[in-house]
């Protein structure tokens, strides 16, 4: 099939950016979208362009890194995918693909399609760990009995790669979705009652200070999750959050 | 947002209920009218919280606008919004609007006109007032239409808000589908209710 693209160009944080047209023949719909710009960047090599800048590392849906707003939507038109899983068959021969990176405050372009999503990352450090004894004697987790439906829940929020198309779907650039489940997956478990209410308020804060919006309950962030992270883990981060400064 | 949002859903019942009166009997809507404007604890402790609540209300609504929508200065060139999320449950800031902007009118035809009547030009208190004053604000059918308009928004804005209010509180549990359904048939039967009682009596009375 034969495309037209149009792809967000952006040197680096300081220039301004703007959309580049390509155009690109014979991509097979067997291609991975990625692939599709492989070949893309390829062509832009060979005649001595600079090519064209986007995150990449498992190509298999788990790493999270590769984070393209498609034609409007965090991933592409695909439901549950990331944008590494996406195949070209879902677009139609001469169609017009608008590519950007994901677009946040707190998600500052690094270079084209590729922004630093470090953000997360302190948010994280913030409270999204548990205190284990890594001494030599580290109690095996299967002696801790665990209820069935918590255990479930907490590795559905575990599932979350941390790919931020929650925030890119958001009108508001909210981090809820993010962030409620990585509180949720140690909420729900033994483990983490240690750190319980200290985790819910330092990573909230540490969200905050990033610079994402709040959260208007939407829903966009579920609807384009490519790991299905749902909205609960929104109402038991806010749960844990008024219950937390209740008791502070 | 949430709890005064819910206040305020509380309260929109409570006048809906009195609204309604005036279809069903006119000593009854004038007696409970009379109440409600001559009674101490709601005039001057319930009255004034309901005000503070609907500008605190509004007052936050701009603010969390604002500040998300700097939460990203650069838009997208191409949206898909329609793909992930309703249209009212993002622009709850313009159905939020045209609220205000009824809300204006109604305190200018109603309270303002209450103040004016009890306290500044200090008449008489009259128990039979209240329903031929409710009756002559319907008679304008522009009025009527721009009523009708508001609570159409109204509508639209409570079909997001008030099952949106719940979750911001943390409740999304096994009763949220019957709080989503219940919130839902409010936000449908109320808004309708009030246009029911202006074009009942925008079309029985002139």
């Amino acid at each position: 099939m034969n495309l037209k693209l149009k792809i967000w160009r952006q040197k680096d944080a300081t220039d301004t950016g703007k959309i580049v047209d390509y155009n690109i023949s014979d991509v097979s719909s067997d291609m991975s979208f990625l692939e599709m710009l492989d070949v893309l960047n390829t062509q832009l090599i060979e005649k001595g362009d600079d090519p064209v800048s986007f995150d990449h590392d498992c190509r298999e849906g788990i790493c999270g890194s590769c984070s393209l707003q498609i034609n409007g939507q965090p991933h592409g038109p695909d439901g549950g995918t990331t944008t590494c899983q996406l195949h070209m068959r879902k677009f139609k021969d001469q169609q017009t693909i608008v590519i950007e990176p994901f677009r946040a405050k707190a998600f500052p372009i690094i270079k084209d399609l590729i922004i630093d999503r470090s953000a997360f990352d302190r948010i994280q450090q913030a409270g999204g760990y548990v205190s284990v004894n890594t001494s030599g004697n580290t109690q095996d987790a299967n002696t801790t009995p665990i209820n069935k439906v918590d255990a479930d829940h907490a590795f559905d929020a575990a599932a979350c790669i941390g790919c931020a198309a929650c925030v890119a779907a958001c009108k508001n650039s909210s981090a809820m979705l993010f962030v409620s489940a990585k509180v949720s997956q140690y909420a729900l478990l033994p483990q983490g009652q240690i750190e319980r209410q200290q985790r819910v308020q330092d990573m909230v804060a540490q969200m905050d200070e990033e610079g994402f919006g709040a959260c208007t309950n939407t829903g966009a962030c579920e609807a384009e999750c490519p790991k299905g992270i749902s909205l609960t883990n929104i109402a038991r981060m806010n749960r844990e959050y008024i219950g937390a400064n209740l008791k502070s | 947002m949430s709890l005064s949002a819910l206040f305020l859903i509380s309260f929109l019942l409570l006048h809906v209920a009195i609204n309604f009166l005036s279809v069903i009997s006119k000593d009854m809507y004038n007696e409970a009218s009379h109440f409600m404007g001559y009674n101490p604890i709601i005039q001057f402790v319930m009255q004034p919280i309901l005000i503070s609540g609907v500008i605190f209300h509004f007052v936050l609504g701009f603010v969390l606008e604002f500040q998300n929508k700097s939460a990203r200065p650069v838009p997208y060139v191409m949206k898909n919004s329609a793909a992930n999320s309703s249209w009212i449950s993002r622009n709850m800031l313009y159905s939020g609007l045209v609220i205000l902007a009824f809300l204006g009118v109604h305190f200018y035809d109603f309270w303002i006109h209450e103040i004016n009547y009890k306290y500044l030009t200090d008449q008489v208190p009259n128990e039979a007032r209240y329903f031929s004053e409710l009756v002559e604000k319907f008679k304008d059918p522009l009025r009527v239409g721009f009523y009708v308009l508001s609570f159409v928004l109204l509508m639209l804005h409570l079909l997001h808000g008030f099952q949106s209010a719940f979750q911001s509180l943390g409740v999304n549990n096994k009763f949220s589908p019957i709080i989503k359904k219940a919130a839902m048939t409010f936000s449908y039967v109320v808004p309708l209710a009030f246009i029911f009682i202006a074009l009942y009596h925008h079309f029985t009375h002139y």
